[in-house]
């Protein structure tokens, strides 16, 4: 028996030897700092090429889409929070708005537009995390610092709103929790001015550095067929040369009244999801600006859903327990989240709790197309690659 | 901004080519055109809307669970187009004693963990999926966690001030009409 084993075991070394290469299996994750989180991919590398690739995840599934189910519509609000807890406010404002279309009613106008400027705020928050730790995986941690001190500033600018910094649970069903407090749109001004100077900053930083352009230009490279077949979305999908974005082919909430452009760029590498993303933290301070100029005064809740109005609604706020009711259907929405399309399927059966929420999260989504990736490169480069893909391991397993 | 009259010749060309198979079709209230199909044409009317009606991108495939209603899953497909930026959403019914559907890799490779989601949570199993097991939850893991049927499992939670345990299900609200 054992006399077999080992000739199995020679004829195989053997072969390999002839074949001059023998490939070895490499787990990399869940618990590694350039992973993102809790991904784990199973490499199997020829030498220091990666021949195969296959990503596990689940490691950070909380069970969110069933916990849903069994909360009433408000109460949801701050356990989605928990899944891009990089971008919460845009899984918030993909969720609002669903119901609200359920509900067939409107946020009024200044609700809509702070929606817009917080979103577009924590685009750029979402955007500095990746920028900080891709620059850190490829050993730049001076601009990993740099970058968490402008994302400080932005989670101060929630706290003002809020009074939470990463998980704001700040939109409401029919408009936005409170007003704007006192102040707080010269804060964002300044804000906005000084963020402009390290912007330029980080272009220096990086742009035109020669170890970052070696590092990235030509690394995990999509084309566009790729990212259709793998329904990819987002900056990736822009940096293959598609000016395609949720806000521009359906607009949702105030987004048709401010003018954006859609960066793009051809080349389909990391270095082009790198000016993609650069280019879009520029446009949404425009947008933040453009709020600024033409923030409207007015209400923040709909008409009808102030607790203090005698209307019919605003029965379901005398009983915040209790919750609404919302009547029986569906709809799905989409919003660009800083990863991509995010769609909410919302379900109703018109009881106080929802049937269904789906999220369709874009690292989910992203992430299955690692393998496209990293597969043919350097091991080295798959740090960069993952890095490029900027997944969030909670929007991933949800 | 997209094409809206593409959906509506798209819908009328899948009317046309398979008058049989649509049992329903709806505007779903945040504007989408659903077509309810039966599951037998269910692979004809996707390979159609992909290789004849430019909808090249699965978006996403999810379902729910109306046992409350009737003993269905109802599966949806979104279909995008980035040729002419429109959604088309496709349901199917299907019973929920042993769902089997055909598997839509093969049009999109974007189908493989969705419907690998699909088989973790509902149980649904893809006929021709390469690769059908787990994805979210442990492989050992007994029961299908989205179904109805499958309770929130729960343990006690201490609550400051209160001196008996008490379970989630005392505090999360309950069900109104």
């Amino acid at each position: 028996m054992w006399k077999e084993q080992i000739d199995l075991e020679l004829e195989r070394v053997k072969t390999d030897q002839e074949k001059g290469t023998e490939t070895m299996v490499l787990n990399l994750g869940p618990q590694h700092p350039s992973t993102h989180g809790v991904l784990r991919l199973v490499l199997e590398l020829d030498g220091e090429r990666v021949v195969h690739c296959e990503p596990h995840i689940g490691y950070l599934h909380t069970g969110i889409e069933k916990e849903c189910e069994y909360r009433t519509y408000h109460q949801v609000v701050p356990l989605i929070d928990r899944m891009d807890y990089l971008s919460s406010l845009h899984e918030e404002m993909g969720y609002v708005l669903a119901v609200e279309k359920l509900l067939g009613i409107e946020a009024p106008k200044r609700a809509q537009y702070i929606r817009v400027m917080m979103c577009e705020l924590s685009r750029i928050a979402s955007h500095l995390v990746w920028l900080g730790t891709g620059a850190l995986e490829l050993n730049v941690s001076s601009v990993f610092m740099y970058c968490f001190r402008d994302r400080e500033s932005i989670l101060d600018l929630f706290e003002l709103i809020s009074g939470a910094r990463m998980f704001p649970r700040y939109f409401r069903v029919g408009g936005v929790m409170r007003d704007l407090p006192r102040g707080f749109e010269d804060a964002v001004k300044q804000f906005v001015g000084e963020f402009r100077v390290h912007w330029k900053e980080y272009h220096d930083l990086l742009t035109k550095n020669p170890i970052w352009r070696m590092r990235n230009e030509g690394i995990a490279v999509l084309t566009r067929e790729q990212c259709y077949a793998y329904a990819l979305t987002g900056p990736i999908l822009r940096a293959c040369g598609v000016a395609y974005d949720t806000r521009r082919a359906f607009p949702y909430s105030a987004y048709p009244e401010f003018e954006f452009e859609l960066p793009t760029q051809p080349a389909g590498d990391a270095y082009a999801r790198y000016l993609v993303r650069m280019s879009e933290m520029e446009q949404s301070l425009r947008i933040v600006e453009q709020v600024l100029a033409k923030l409207p005064q007015g209400p923040i809740v709909a008409e009808g859903l102030q607790p203090s109005s005698k209307s019919e609604r605003s029965v379901w706020w005398r009983h915040p327990h209790r919750g609404f009711l919302v009547p029986p259907g569906e709809s799905y929405v989409t919003v660009e989240s800083p990863r991509g399309e995010k769609g909410y399927w919302v379900v109703s059966d018109g009881s106080n709790k929802p049937l269904r929420v789906r999220m369709r999260s874009p690292s989910f989504v992203n992430a299955q197309a690692l393998p496209l990736l990293v597969e043919g490169g350097y091991i080295a480069d798959a740090v960069v690659a993952i890095a490029s893909v900027d997944p969030v391991l909670g929007d991933v397993d949800r | 901004m997209g094409n809206p009259e593409h959906v509506t010749q798209a819908v009328a060309q899948i009317r046309g080519r398979y008058p049989g198979a649509i049992t329903g079709e709806e505007v779903i209230k945040s504007g989408l055109r659903m077509l309810v199909v039966k599951k037998e044409a269910l692979l004809d009317i996707l390979a159609l809307a992909k290789e004849q009606l430019e909808f090249n991108v699965l978006y996403d495939l999810t379902a729910a669970d109306y046992l409350e209603r009737e003993p269905y899953f109802h599966v949806i497909y979104l279909l995008h187009s980035h040729t002419q930026w429109v959604k088309l959403m496709i349901k199917v019914k299907l019973e929920r004693e042993n769902p089997l559907l055909p598997s839509a890799t093969r049009l999109w490779p974007s189908a493989n963990w969705f419907e690998r989601e699909l088989y973790d949570f509902y149980g649904i199993r893809f006929e021709g999926h390469p690769h059908l097991k787990r994805l979210l939850m442990p492989d050992e893991w007994i029961g299908h966690p989205l179904r109805k049927d499958y309770s929130l499992t729960e343990e006690p939670v201490q609550f400051k001030g209160v001196r008996t345990h008490k379970l989630p299900s005392e505090v999360i609200p309950k069900k109104y009409e």
